[in-house]
């Protein structure tokens, strides 16, 4: 018999190096939640840095209310996808809600964020035709590509002229789709959105922004990615999702293509899960209106990320970009390198993502950390000295 | 532009992916013999595709194990052209 797990083998030998050398840093429990900044671990208070609670919106007491209003009136769960009998009327309200504030015709929401990108990808690529990916792009991107059954073609990161070559090579009929990350999760950086944009004059292609790290972070409006560069016209479809800003979890997709409503008969990862829970959509649509009237939390925030970022800099760190991003993530030089000072981290106190290959570009390993605008400039301050003291030594 | 021609040149872009210097030929398994991870693949392939002017899309690149399966990819690839 083969075993079909001995070919984790390798695996299972590179976790079991990772414990040895401390804590598990890849199941880290927090015991109890005290803030959105702050948990209880192991009996210890950490702080946390390492979250992608960038709006600091978790335990907002309007928001808190919401969800258990919602839990007291319809229930713990819908029990069905949203085709069948999972489409409560919060859901639809939530749908037109996100469809306002991005100042798009239509909107459609998903179980999880993960499931926004299998769905939207595999719903507007299929096998005639060809989408393009930053080589830089997050798993949920690649795995809604394969999806699809498109032809997948994958160009240089940030690389506009590489897409360019790319696209003239190609010759195949059928539909192109280029996807975009708004804030790239790992190195922090974002695309250059007006670069590809402009290649929409040379190829013929609908273009994606995945504003996954960036829904609530960029632009004037925290539209996302378009809304900083004032080039939402270009993007022809928008990706977010619900559990980093919004502070629940879910996702949608956006457009303003007539047909778009359709995609809901289109997309397996929709059609084929149950619904987001009433807690959960009720969480996110007050959070939504948290997020509009109140734009001084992005401005926290960045002042923040500003402020953690020219502290890291100033230690000498090498960061995974060098425009100021609410993602910072520190380079380390090798993986044993990355989990003995990650563990220095967090016996000091302080939680950031531990992120090495193959879930980092360019075999990066990386102590990744992300700023919540409800972090105060003590925090920041509190985690820049720990870093001198156990990464920059 | 034949298999033969195209070998050589693979196994020389592989340098930076071999660093205990293993022999490279025809058979050699890319990902297993080299112990390359999903995303160092791709990246690879990237250098193949820049090298010889080509597309390899990626739904091809899990079907090429072998130096062989990419070197015929290729020439098919230049030939058409």
């Amino acid at each position: 018999m083969v075993d079909l797990l001995e070919k984790h083998r390798a695996i299972a030998d590179r976790f079991q190096r990772m414990i040895d050398m401390g804590v598990n840093a890849l199941g880290v429990t927090n015991d109890q939640m005290i803030s959105p900044t702050r948990a209880i671990v192991g009996g210890r208070e950490i702080i946390l840095a390492g979250t992608n609670n960038y709006m600091g919106i978790t335990f907002e007491p309007s928001v808190i209310a919401a969800g258990k209003k919602a839990l007291d009136e319809f229930g713990t769960g819908t029990t069905g996808s949203r085709i069948a009998n999972g489409s409560f009327a919060m859901h639809k309200e939530l749908e037109r809600s996100l469809a306002k504030f991005l100042g798009l015709k239509h909107c459609i929401v998903f179980t999880t964020g993960y499931q926004a990108n299998l769905g939207m990808l595999s719903g507007l690529a299929g096998p005639n035709d060809t989408i393009y990916l930053d080589a830089d792009s997050h798993s949920s991107i690649y795995d809604g590509c394969t999806l699809s059954g498109a032809k997948l073609v994958r160009f240089r990161h940030n690389d506009a002229a590489d897409l360019d070559k790319r696209m003239a090579r190609d010759d195949t009929a059928g539909g192109r789709l280029v996807v975009l990350e708004g804030i790239y999760s790992m190195l922090g950086d974002r695309a250059p959105l007006a670069d590809f944009v402009a290649l929409k004059k040379k190829h013929d292609f609908q273009l994606l922004v995945d504003d996954a790290h960036s829904f609530g972070v960029l632009g004037p409006n925290g539209r996302g990615l378009g809304d900083e560069a004032g080039l939402e016209d270009g993007v022809d479809f928008v990706i977010g999702t619900f559990s980093k800003s919004i502070g629940a979890i879910g996702g949608f997709g956006a457009g303003n293509h007539p047909l778009f409503d359709t995609l809901r008969y289109a997309m397996r990862p929709y059609m084929f899960t149950a619904s987001a829970s009433p807690a959960s959509i009720a969480t996110s649509i007050a959070a939504l209106e948290v997020l509009a009237k109140e734009p001084e939390r992005r401005q926290r925030l960045w002042d923040n990320s500003q402020r953690l970022f020219d502290g890291l800099r100033a230690l000498g760190l090498e960061t995974g970009t060098d425009v100021v991003s609410p993602v910072i993530a520190v380079k380390m030089p090798d993986e044993l390198t990355t989990i003995a000072k990650w563990n220095a981290l967090f016996e000091a106190g302080v939680y950031v993502n531990m992120a090495v290959p193959p879930g980092t570009p360019n075999r990066l390993c990386l102590l990744r950390c992300s700023v919540s605008a409800a972090h105060s400039f003590d925090d920041i301050d509190r985690i820049v000295e720990v870093f001198k003291r156990v990464v920059a030594n | 532009m034949t298999e033969a021609e195209i070998i050589p040149k693979i196994c020389d872009l592989l340098g930076p992916y071999n660093p205990e210097g293993k022999v490279l030929a025809a058979e050699t398994d890319i990902p297993a013999e080299l112990n390359i991870d999903s995303v160092g693949v791709l990246d690879f392939i990237m250098e193949v595709e820049d090298y010889f002017d080509i597309e390899i899309p990626m739904n091809v690149v899990s079907e090429t194990r072998t130096v062989g399966d990419l070197a015929r990819y290729v020439a098919a690839q230049k030939n058409k052209a």
